[in-house]
C-alpha cells in the first residue's frame, strides 16, 4: 500500500513538473533545448563508435576526396577573393592614415588568425554540411539506412563516422589552401597598385606572424571540421520523411552549422586569449 | 532435382509445424494511436504467410519490430529462436544474415553500382562466407536467379522500377537467408511485372528452401502465394486462415478485403 501511495505521489510530482515546463517553457525553446541535447547523445555517439573496430577505411578515403577534393576549387576561388578584396578595401584607409607598410602585417594576420578560417568554414558549411544533410535524409526517405541495418551493417559507423572524420581531416587542409590563396590574391593587388615585389610581401607577411597565430587558428579548424560534418549528418540521420523532410534536413544543417561555427569561433577566440597571450 | 528436395523438405516442415518466428501480444502506439493492439503470429519453416490488411494498420511496422528496426511498446518476438528484445547488437546482426528483407520501394544504395550493391552485405557477414577474394560468383549466381545478370555494372537509377525490386531481392537472397520478409512487394509495378516478381518469389523459395513472410494489401499476389493469411485489422489479428476459406466468408470487414 505505501509502494502504491509513493508512486501515485512520484506521478503527481511528474505532472506537476510537466505542467510547470509546459507554462514556463515556451514551444520553441523547449524544443530547441531538445535539439541541443539530441546533437549532444549524436556526438558521444559518433566517439563511441569512432573508437571500435570495424574502421570503414575505404569509405573514409572516397569521403576525403569528396569533401576535400571536391570543395578545392569553391575554397581556391572564394580564398583568392577574399585576399584581393580585403587589400582592394583597406589600402585607401591605411594610404590615409600613412600606414600602408603595415598593409602585409595587417592582412596577413586578419586572414590566418579570423577571415581565412571563418569563411572557409562557413562556404564549407554551405556546400559540405547541406550535401551531407541531403544525402543521409534521402537515404533516410529511401529506406536506405533501414536496409543496411537490416543487411547487418552499421549505418552510423559506414555514414557518420566516415563523413565526420573526412569532414575534421579536410577541413584544416582547406583553410591552410584557402589563406595561401587569400595572400596571394592580396600579393597581386600590392604588387599592381603599391609595386611592391612578392618577396618583399611575403617576407614582410612570415616576419609578422608567429606561432600564436597559426596554432591557436589552426585548432579551430579541427573543430570547424566537426562540427560541419556533424550537424550535416545529424539532420540528415533524423531526417523527417518525404521530400520535404530532405530539404528541410539540407537547409537546417546550413543554419545550425552556420551558427556553431561562430559559438565555437567565439570560444576558440576567448581560450587562445587566455592561454596564448595574443 | 534440388528444387524438388527442396520441395519435399518444406512440406516435411510445414506438416512437423516447425515454428521460426513467433510474436505473441505485441503493442505499439504513436502518441495516442494504437498501431498494434495484441498482435500475435507464428511462421512455420517453409511457410509463405501472408498478412494484409489496409494501409496504415501497422503491418510495416510489425514487420520492422521483427527485425529490430523498430521497439515494440511490449510484447514477444522471436525469431529462429532468439528472442529480439534481449540479444546486443552484434548476436542481433548475426541473426539478421538470416532474415531477408524486401523493401517496399527497392532501397537500393543509390551511390553504388548493382554489383557493389550485393557485395555490401557479403563483406559484413565474414563468418559466413570467410575470406572471399573474388564475389563475382556469388553476385553472379543471385542475379542469374532474379534474370538479371546483365546489370551488373548498371546503377540503380539505370534501371525501371521492376528491375529494381528483382535487384533488391538479388541483394537479399545473397546472404542465403533462412527467412525472406516482403514488405509490400507488388505496391507501384504495374500488373505484369507484379506478376514476374511474384513468381519470381514463388522460385526462388523452392530454389532456396526459405520461409517466407509476405506483407501486402494485393490480392492476387496474397491468392497465388499463400498458403496462409492473417487479416490485421485495428491492430489485432481479426481472421486467419487459407486464402481458400477466408473469401467464403460473409463477415464485412473480411469481404471489403477480397471485394474487386
Amino acid at each position: 500500500m505505501g509502494g502504491k501511495s509513493v508512486n501515485f505521489e512520484g506521478c503527481i510530482a511528474l505532472q506537476i513538473q510537466k505542467i510547470d515546463l509546459k507554462i514556463k517553457t515556451p514551444n520553441k525553446i523547449r524544443q530547441s533545448l531538445t535539439e541541443i541535447g539530441e546533437l549532444s547523445y549524436f556526438a558521444g555517439r559518433f566517439f563511441k563508435e569512432a573508437l571500435r573496430p570495424p574502421f570503414e577505411f575505404n569509405e573514409f578515403l572516397r569521403q576525403c576526396y569528396h569533401i576535400g577534393y571536391r570543395s578545392l576549387t569553391l575554397v581556391l576561388v572564394t580564398g583568392f577573393i577574399i585576399g584581393l578584396v580585403l587589400d582592394l578595401q583597406s589600402r585607401p584607409t591605411m594610404i590615409q592614415f600613412g600606414a600602408v607598410l603595415w598593409m602585409p602585417n595587417m592582412v596577413g594576420i586578419s586572414i590566418v588568425r579570423e577571415l581565412g578560417p571563418v569563411i572557409t568554414a562557413l562556404v564549407c558549411a554551405g556546400r559540405i554540411s547541406s550535401g551531407i544533410g541531403a544525402e543521409l535524409g534521402s537515404m533516410r526517405v529511401t529506406e536506405q539506412i533501414d536496409a543496411m541495418e537490416v543487411s547487418g551493417t552499421n549505418p552510423f559507423k559506414y555514414l557518420v563516422v566516415t563523413r565526420v572524420m573526412a569532414s575534421i581531416l579536410m577541413l584544416p587542409l582547406l583553410v591552410v589552401v584557402s589563406d595561401a590563396v587569400s595572400l596571394f590574391g592580396s600579393a597581386l593587388i600590392e604588387n599592381i597598385q603599391g609595386n611592391v615585389s612578392f618577396q618583399l610581401y611575403f617576407n614582410t607577411i612570415f616576419d609578422a606572424l608567429s606561432y600564436t597565430d597559426l596554432i591557436p587558428a589552426l585548432i579551430k579548424t579541427f573543430f570547424f571540421g566537426f562540427a560541419i560534418g556533424l550537424v550535416g549528418c545529424f539532420k540528415g540521420y533524423y531526417s523527417k520523411k518525404g521530400t520535404a523532410g530532405v530539404g528541410v534536413a539540407a537547409n537546417t544543417a546550413v543554419v545550425m552549422t552556420s551558427l556553431l561555427l561562430f559559438v565555437i569561433d567565439f570560444v576558440a577566440v576567448f581560450i587562445s586569449n587566455i592561454f596564448f597571450d595574443v | 532435382m534440388k528444387n524438388q528436395k527442396n520441395i519435399d523438405v518444406m512440406e516435411q516442415a510445414k506438416d512437423q509445424k516447425e515454428v521460426i518466428i513467433e510474436i505473441k501480444d505485441l503493442y505499439k502506439s504513436f502518441g495516442d494511436h494504437k498501431v498494434l493492439d495484441g498482435f500475435h503470429m507464428e511462421l512455420y519453416k517453409g511457410e509463405n504467410l501472408v498478412v494484409m490488411g489496409k494501409s496504415g494498420s501497422g503491418k510495416s511496422v510489425m514487420i520492422k519490430c521483427l527485425v529490430g528496426l523498430m521497439q515494440p511498446d511490449s510484447g514477444y518476438i522471436s525469431v529462429l529462436g532468439n528472442e529480439i528484445k534481449k540479444l546486443d547488437r552484434e548476436t542481433l546482426d548475426v541473426l539478421r544474415s538470416d532474415i531477408g528483407f524486401l523493401f517496399q520501394g527497392s532501397a537500393l544504395y543509390d551511390s553504388m553500382t548493382v554489383r557493389e550493391n550485393l557485395e555490401f552485405p557479403m563483406r559484413r557477414h565474414k563468418e559466413k562466407f570467410g575470406e572471399i577474394k573474388d564475389t563475382t560468383p556469388l553476385v553472379m549466381d543471385a542475379l542469374e536467379s532474379v534474370g538479371l545478370a546483365s546489370t551488373i555494372d548498371l546503377m540503380p537509377e539505370e534501371l525501371s522500377g521492376g528491375m529494381q525490386r528483382r535487384i533488391a531481392l538479388a541483394r537479399t537472397l545473397i546472404l542465403q537467408p533462412k527467412i525472406i520478409l516482403y514488405d509490400e512487394p507488388t505496391t507501384g509495378l504495374d500488373p505484369i511485372t507484379s506478376k514476374e516478381i511474384i513468381e519470381l518469389m514463388r522460385n526462388i523459395q523452392i530454389k532456396y528452401g526459405t520461409s517466407s513472410l509476405i506483407i501486402t494489401h494485393d490480392v492476387d499476389c496474397a491468392r497465388v502465394i499463400s498458403d496462409r493469411m492473417i487479416l490485421l485489422v485495428d491492430g489485432i489479428n481479426y481472421a486467419e486462415g487459407k486464402y481458400t476459406d477466408l473469401i467464403q466468408s460473409n463477415d464485412p470487414k473480411i469481404e471489403a478485403f477480397f471485394k474487386k
